[in-house]
């Protein structure tokens, strides 16, 4: 209970402090770009779905942990019931630091810094929330996408008990609670994601280099087997 | 090694329905097969947790850990340097009794006896297995360093198993007076966290840098080269140009004697007064592995595939204690092989599929804030050894960026580990 105290404490304080900026306004097709390194989890636009993360259509003034049939984590199950709603000023927080507003997030974010940053984002998701009659009738406008892989190594249904002992070289560094701090969360994942991103790490496509040592000696099926097995993980 | 799953589950679920009972004859005429586990570290507690919690109440786990709350050694040189307190180091075992019913006994663990198969624990008790888990971590070598003995670990401190002799080593580097020095014997290979003594060595330069910026820093070292130099000796100089200076063998650094009354440090003859002496003694595997007489030198050779004793088929070893091949000795290593040893051990003993072994190392290091560095590599098992397959280290001139994002990594990695080792 005391969380719930202190969290709706925080909100209302980051709400006063907020409304100074909350007229400025951002430039939107700045943030379109600066919304890049959002979409590697989150879809927007026409036919966005969720991934890693929820789809973030008509995010403005929706009760948070609302997108139907995402996971959430505990901490944002926490804050939704503490009431948060998404308005401006709580989403300039939450993506100037996403753990300081809800703790043990997965969102492995570690936030935007400049407020002109953060307006200029917020100027384009408002895009998706103001006008949903103007969202164009075509493919998602950000797709999480970065790397190629054939069909048919997506199409390897993965064994979760295998995943599970392979897991054990993953769970050195991410927790699998979802907690998430300098390593990102992998909680969750929806497999095919999990898979494209291991793949473009194994490929040499995503460059950090633990990730493509680990990932560069995975066959295709031990892939598809920690990706079952991340999906479902209690 | 090439490996095809599909055979080799089969085999293994054949192999599981052939042997299944033979397996029900226990220790002690017990109904569920029991596993020790002495030291309750990255290892130990790593292994606990592991069969624990993946045998669903099949298999009995007591762990034998004298202390209550374990203060990691990794990050330990980061609360010299003030960026840890030493309460973030701690973690209890309550978690792993509690949640994972494991018996967690805090006693120490001074006999074993392989034909009984069972553990005699300092506070009179013995403790029946079927299989054993030795991960006692690392002791020191009787007469390493000259003048130096245990009994001068307060004049002297070692700091090399995290706890008290931590924070005394905190104390007098803070206590020292200004423009003083301090001195470091540095260990022989192989030895626990081989970049781990040239990290303290920044995180000692970065305290001294912002409280004595006149202090020096003193390293005898007898070794001609160590973990991640370049990237060390690149990140002192730009960082503490002019403080550290590091005496290797071919000056004499590999010939030292320590007076722990009169606070000298004799280097190859050329004795000089210093106001903290940091003496890391060459090392060996923990007591209770000798005294089980499973090792070979300092020592506990290993079989790669299962970290069993190369001398107890029924004995497993794991991190700084085993001699496994290429693996550095690390709290990583040891949770690697934890998990391939509880994975091995539980097929042995419930028929549970046993997949193949696969080891990872990660070390980071701090060397100012926010300039973190790392090096790894992965592995595998062959017949004669853990083999280091393919690696990576940082690279001298790293953008800041980089090197912010590598020490907040570790930081991450700190989380993961502790979570994967106390639940």
């Amino acid at each position: 209970m005391k969380s719930v105290v202190s969290y709706i404490m925080a909100v209302s304080t980051v709400a006063i402090a907020a409304v100074a900026h909350a007229e400025v306004g951002g430039d939107a097709t700045r943030g379109e770009d600066l919304y890049r390194q959002c979409a590697s989890c989150h879809q927007i636009g026409a036919d966005a779905v969720d991934r890693v993360g929820p789809q973030l259509n008509g995010i403005f003034d929706r009760a948070a942990g609302q997108s139907d049939g995402f996971r959430y984590s505990r901490g944002m199950e926490r804050a939704a019931a503490g009431g948060l709603v998404w308005t401006y000023d709580t989403l300039d927080a939450y993506i100037e630091d996403p753990r300081s507003l809800v703790s043990n997030t997965r969102m492995s974010f570690r936030g935007l810094e400049e407020q002109q940053d953060r307006d200029d984002v917020l100027a384009y998701l408002r895009l998706f929330s103001d006008n949903p009659r103007d969202i164009p009738e075509s493919a998602p406008t950000a797709a999480a996408i970065d790397h190629e892989v054939a069909p048919e190594i997506l199409a390897i249904v993965g064994d979760p008990a295998y995943g599970e002992y392979l897991s054990g070289e993953c769970t050195a560094c991410h927790q699998t609670s979802g907690a998430a701090s300098g390593i990102p969360s992998i909680t969750h994942w929806p497999s095919e994601d999990f898979v494209i991103a291991m793949h473009a790490y194994k490929d040499g496509v995503r460059l950090h280099p633990v990730m493509q040592m680990m990932a560069g000696r995975l066959s295709n099926e031990e892939i598809a087997a920690l990706a079952a097995y991340f999906k479902d993980i209690e | 090694m090439k490996f095809n799953r599909r055979a080799f589950i089969g085999t293994a679920a054949a192999a599981a329905s052939t042997f299944a009972a033979p397996l029900l004859v226990r220790a002690d005429g017990h109904a569920k097969p029991r596993v020790v586990i002495v030291g309750g570290g990255a290892g130990g507690a790593t292994a606990a947790r592991y069969i624990a919690k993946d045998s669903n109440g099949e298999i009995d786990v007591t762990l034998i850990e004298p202390t209550r709350t374990y203060y990691t050694c990794f990050f330990s040189n980061l609360y010299l340097g003030g960026f840890r307190s030493m309460e973030s180091l701690g973690h209890s075992y309550g978690t792993l009794a509690g949640e994972y019913g494991i018996n967690v006994v805090h006693d120490w663990a001074t006999g074993v006896d392989r034909d009984a198969k069972t553990v005699a624990t300092a506070g009179g008790h013995t403790i029946p297995y079927d299989r054993l888990i030795l991960s006692p971590g690392i002791d020191f070598v009787d007469g390493a360093v000259a003048g130096w003995d245990v009994t001068s670990q307060n004049a002297m401190p070692h700091a090399y198993k995290a706890g008290s002799q931590t924070e005394l080593l905190r104390a007098q580097i803070e206590a020292m007076p200004q423009g003083g020095t301090y001195a470091m014997v540095a260990p022989p290979n192989p030895f626990r966290c081989p970049p781990g003594p040239y990290e303290r060595v920044s995180m000692v330069a970065h305290m001294l840098k912002e409280t004595n910026p006149t202090a020096k820093i003193l390293i005898a070292d007898p070794k001609e080269k160590f973990s991640k130099q370049g990237l060390f000796e690149a990140g002192w100089n730009d960082h503490y140009a002019g403080m550290i200076e590091r005496v290797g063998p071919d000056f004499g650094g590999d010939n030292v004697e320590v007076d722990p009354n009169a606070m000298t440090l004799s280097i190859d003859g050329d004795v000089t007064n210093v106001d903290v002496c940091n003496v890391i003694p060459a090392m060996k595997a923990g007591k209770i592995a000798e005294i089980a007489g499973i090792t070979e030198g300092n020592w506990a050779p290993v079989n790669a595939a299962d970290l069993s004793s190369k001398m107890d088929e029924n004995i497993h070893v794991l991190g700084d204690a085993c001699a496994q091949g290429d693996m550095p000795k690390s709290g990583f290593s040891a949770n690697s092989q934890a998990k391939v040893c509880a994975n091995a051990v539980r097929g042995a003993l419930t028929g549970s599929t046993v997949f193949p072994a696969r080891f990872a190392n990660t070390c980071w290091s701090l060397i100012d804030t926010n300039d973190g560095v790392k090096v790894g590599a992965s592995y595998e098992a062959t017949d004669e050894k853990i083999a280091k397959v393919d690696g990576f280290i940082s690279e001298v001139g790293e953008s800041a960026e980089v090197r912010q994002a590598t020490f907040e990594e570790s930081v991450g990695w700190y989380d993961g580990i502790t979570a994967d080792m106390f639940g």
